[in-house]
């Protein structure tokens, strides 16, 4: 096995841009690695090793010919397949999307081509990126790297797996509930949602498009902080996007310093029910070590974060109702029963019924329910209003406090099967990272240990205001640091080799 | 009392353009009145007094120059139809038999 594939994203794009090590041994010993472990944890549903190779040789050339390549030029990166892509297929892990090939690329995409990024395939998902376990994919469950029995989180599941076993240093993934941060913290790395609007949505096909948030993927917090900068900042095909700087999250994750800054201890996300023993540990001495590296901490009071479930689960749906309507078997994409008799509203119906998984399903009608007259006011309304409340609680709290803490999850992750017919239990995985969502702010998942009853990651919530990244990546990087110190290494090396 | 019935959710369902299987209706009749029961909390705090947000961010009205950019050629729109008929989209009928 090639020592390449343990270096970070920093180091690997340092040697190629000094010419020590081409772009494309470096993207060979990562194919090398994944034709290894795929067989094991099924992360990737396209892997395209000549178009990578393809793309190495070109950073190659351009770095031959004298000119100055970024910092990420040659590194290789797996490509959450929601993103639009034209040399790959683009499937959303859905039977609707088989083989489909998109004739654009999303803003994301381009933005990683641009940078030198190697894109090595596309990782699997949640179909549509609803669910919390990638099991809802259409073709295969992916497994987690530090127990094959069990989830690797999701809806991003793939990529944090790709990532944890390192099959790649850097991957892209979407947040629209938790599906970056929740698998970064039950595979052991680290996952962030920016601010929405920092990343663009342009080519990310819509599931809930006032909560997806595109985001990076990586095994620590200065190669995540490179790769956000790398995709974010104003896009002006995406009329959501943010006409702002991007953070500078590059510089906070190098500063790594929290003296002096005042840490909220979110009271709701620690006394609730449902928390693992050994994840309400690992998070009380993480807010233990911030307070000995100089920061002042408090506990926080947010209400209304009792409501943000429920109210996820109205506006998620809804969107999703409206915007999967597009996959009407018309244009592209698959067709079902198209026999010359049927209608195309019959076409419609039989297509939809035999490319879309139950969850799908559930939530499509779930949404139509809570956005049918009568019921408008109840369940839509209402829900809105929470949202209303969450970013007040959200406001308040930033009053007093820089950032926010709380465990990413209520638990580690759990076993293949064990939730995939029981919606609710499911849902319950995102609990703590759905706030953020809901009002938009930044927040970041950084590994904080080991759960004792399992011997399963568990992942530290950093919280920050709208367009704050920056304050996620610093306290990220000063927890990182110090507990790399404790730990002698990075906690993945405790991770079983695969 | 339950929250949807199962006449609801196949109704759900044609609006939804779903053509399920009565199994499936069973399954989802179940799943989505406990989901419903579960998410109505919302209404508790959802007082009167408070806005609605449909959003996160305070955005309205973004503008872009009306710039001219290349499109996709029909070639490239309809390379990925299911069916095509003499440059355009093949569609199953739309209208009725009568019409």
């Amino acid at each position: 096995m090639s020592e390449l594939i343990r270096k970070t994203a920093a180091e690997l794009g340092r040697l190629v841009a000094s010419g020590e090590v081409s772009a494309v041994e470096v993207t060979q010993a990562h194919l090398d690695r994944i034709a290894e472990v795929e067989p094991k944890i099924d992360a990737f549903l396209h892997v395209a090793a000549d178009a990578a190779l393809e793309q190495a040789r070109a950073v190659d050339e351009r770095r031959a010919k004298g000119e100055r390549l970024g910092p990420l030029a040659g590194v290789p990166i797996a490509h959450k397949d929601i993103f639009t892509t034209v040399d790959m297929p683009t499937t959303a892990a859905s039977k609707i999307l088989e083989g489909w090939r998109p004739p654009y690329d999303a803003t994301v995409t381009r933005r990683l081509r641009e940078a030198g990024l190697v894109i090595v395939g596309k990782t699997n998902l949640d179909e549509f990126a609803m669910g919390s376990s990638t099991e809802n994919s259409a073709y295969k469950p992916t497994r987690n790297p530090w127990d094959l029995t069990r989830v690797p989180g999701g809806s991003s599941g793939g990529s944090a797996a790709a990532v944890a076993a390192y099959a790649v240093p850097l991957a892209t993934g979407t947040d629209t509930g938790g599906s970056i941060r929740q698998p970064a913290a039950v595979t052991g790395i680290v996952g962030t949602k920016p601010t929405y609007g920092g990343s663009s949505r342009y080519g990310l096909i819509a599931f809930a498009s006032s909560l997806d948030t595109p985001g990076p993927f990586a095994r620590n917090v200065l190669d995540a902080a490179l790769l956000h900068e790398a995709f974010s900042g104003h896009d002006p095909l995406d009329s959501t996007s943010i006409n702002a700087p991007v953070p500078p999250v590059v510089e906070a994750a190098r500063q790594a310093d929290v003296s002096g800054l005042r840490i909220g201890v979110i009271k709701e996300f620690v006394e609730g029910e449902g928390y693992q023993r050994g994840v309400l540990r690992r998070f009380t001495e993480a807010v233990e070590l911030l307070e000995k590296l100089g920061a002042k901490t408090i506990e926080i009071s947010c209400p209304s974060f009792a409501y943000a479930l429920p109210a996820y689960y109205l506006i998620a749906p809804s969107e999703c109702s409206s915007n999967l309507a597009r996959f009407d078997a018309m244009r592209y994409g698959l067709r079902i029963g198209d026999d010359g008799t049927r209608s195309a509203e019959e076409v419609m119906a039989l297509t939809r019924a035999a490319g879309f998984g139950p969850e799908v399903k559930r939530r499509i009608m779930l949404g139509t329910y809570a956005l049918s007259s009568g019921y408008y006011d109840a369940y839509y309304g209402s829900a809105q209003k929470v949202r209303t409340l969450i970013a007040r609680d959200f406001e308040a709290a930033f009053q007093q406090v820089d950032v926010l803490v709380s465990p990413t999850t209520p638990t580690t992750a759990f076993k293949l099967g064990e939730r995939v017919d029981d919606p609710m239990a499911m849902y319950l995985a995102d609990l703590c990272t759905i706030p953020s969502n809901l009002a938009g702010n930044a927040a970041i998942s950084v590994p904080c240990g080991l759960a004792e009853e399992d011997n399963l990651p568990v992942g530290l919530q950093i919280i920050a205001p709208v367009l704050g990244d920056d304050r996620c990546y610093r306290v990220g990087a000063a927890v990182e640091k110090a507990l790399e110190e404790r730990w002698g290494g990075p906690l993945l090396k405790e991770a079983p080799s695969l | 009392m339950s929250a949807i019935t199962r006449d609801e959710v196949a109704h759900l369902a044609r609006l939804s353009r779903l053509a399920l299987t009565d199994e499936e209706l069973d399954h989802f009749a179940g799943q989505l009145d406990q989901i419903i029961a579960a998410v109505a909390r919302v209404a508790e705090v959802a007082t009167d007094d408070i806005p609605p947000s449909s959003h996160a961010l305070p955005l309205t009205n973004v503008f872009r120059p009306d710039e001219v950019r290349p499109g996709l050629t029909p070639q490239q729109a309809l390379d990925q139809a299911p069916a095509v008929e003499d440059d355009r989209f093949r569609v199953p009928r739309i209208l009725g038999e009568e019409a």
